[in-house]
């Protein structure tokens, strides 16, 4: 949200609103192309890959801008988000175990 | 007399001072949230585990037909909407997703009036958002109910019967694992929307009642609100890797 000392309450409050309605509209044009995608384009990983990297792109937005996370002390922001490294070994362990105990 | 030595540089670790900068209640959402995005990450994670343990649909696209051979393609799953006949893939989980986002921005409008103090727009964009919540309910509920029941005629089951719909055991999808983690994953997202709307429902009625205008502050709306964006957040990723991949 807008910290600008200049603006007076009433602009401060409308750049807020406008950044919110701006942050809406990437996150539902992100999805209107994931769901084009996903018929425009063939399974495979390179479907795949741009899923995920939409998908991170909305989970920043949700996370710095609605959560408000971005406008809080470096601290703050570091002991939420590198935490999260121990997801991606997680991600990488756990698919190649899946490979190794494939069924037939 | 005393002879304690003042540091000239003292750190913000020291002491006397906030420095993470939040309220111990925020801090505290904020590692609770993080906790639980491991737990989704467990859940989430062992979908792909699991759905790398079995075959892969090998066959051409438009010709795939459930079996419990191989894992299922999401898309054909879930491509029922209510009250209409015909397969519209993922149309249902796409306006569901939409809901969800919503109710995330009329939570972040709720927030942004509390720091106004306005509290007639607060009730306003309070209400939109447990609407919103409400309806994503509603939404999963037919899912769920559509899910379970199936569509005729069913699947051969490895023991040579028919089955049609789901259960834990089997399911005419494909892997009993694929509809245990349906239920699973998603359950346990629902359930995280159904506390969600239960809370803001409490926090609502404090701000009708005017609690937090006598507080002097609407931190708890952001509190609830951090704890509704994660609802969310959870389903952005239930919605690539369950849905989509």
């Amino acid at each position: 949200m807008a910290h600008s000392e200049n603006l007076t309450p009433e602009q401060a409050h409308k750049a807020t609103v406008k950044r919110i309605w701006t942050v809406t509209a990437i996150l539902a044009g992100i999805t209107i192309i994931e769901f084009a995608l996903a018929f425009l384009m063939n399974p495979g990983m390179a479907r795949n890959m741009i899923f995920v990297i939409m998908t991170f792109i909305k989970a920043f937005y949700i996370v710095a801008e609605f959560m408000h996370l971005r406008h809080e002390v470096k601290a703050l922001i570091w002991s939420i988000v590198l935490p999260c490294a121990f997801v991606v070994w997680l991600v990488i362990a756990l698919l190649t175990e899946g490979s190794f105990i494939f069924m037939k | 007399m005393s002879t304690v030595t003042v540091s000239k540089k003292r750190s913000i670790w020291d002491g006397g001072v906030s420095p993470l900068n939040v309220s111990y209640g925020k801090m505290m959402m904020w590692f609770f949230l993080l906790s639980d995005a491991f737990t989704f990450s467990g859940l989430l994670i062992t979908y792909g585990m699991l759905r790398y343990t079995h075959p892969a649909y090998e066959g051409d696209h438009d010709k795939f037909t459930f079996s419990t051979e191989y894992w299922p393609i999401p898309e054909k799953v879930y491509a029922a909407i209510p009250f209409i006949e015909g397969h519209f893939p993922l149309v249902f989980v796409g306006i569901m997703t939409f809901i969800l986002i919503l109710s995330s921005v009329t939570m972040v409008l709720a927030v942004e009036a509390g720091h106004r103090m306005d509290q007639k727009d607060v009730e306003k964009w309070m209400l939109w958002t447990i609407l919103g919540g409400i309806a994503f309910l509603s939404c999963q509920a037919w899912e769920w109910s559509h899910f379970i029941h199936g569509e005729a005629p069913g699947t051969l089951m490895p023991d040579g019967t028919m089955f049609m719909g789901a259960n834990l055991i089997q399911n005419q999808y494909g892997p009993p694992a694929f509809a245990d983690l349906f239920f699973f994953i998603t359950g346990f997202h629902g359930f995280h929307v159904f506390s969600g709307v239960i809370l803001n429902i409490l926090i609502f009625y404090q701000v009708a009642t005017g609690v937090m205008h006598r507080r002097g502050h609407y931190e708890m709306v952001e509190k609830v609100g951090l704890y509704w964006h994660f609802v969310d957040l959870v389903w952005v990723f239930v919605f690539t890797f369950f849905y989509l991949v």
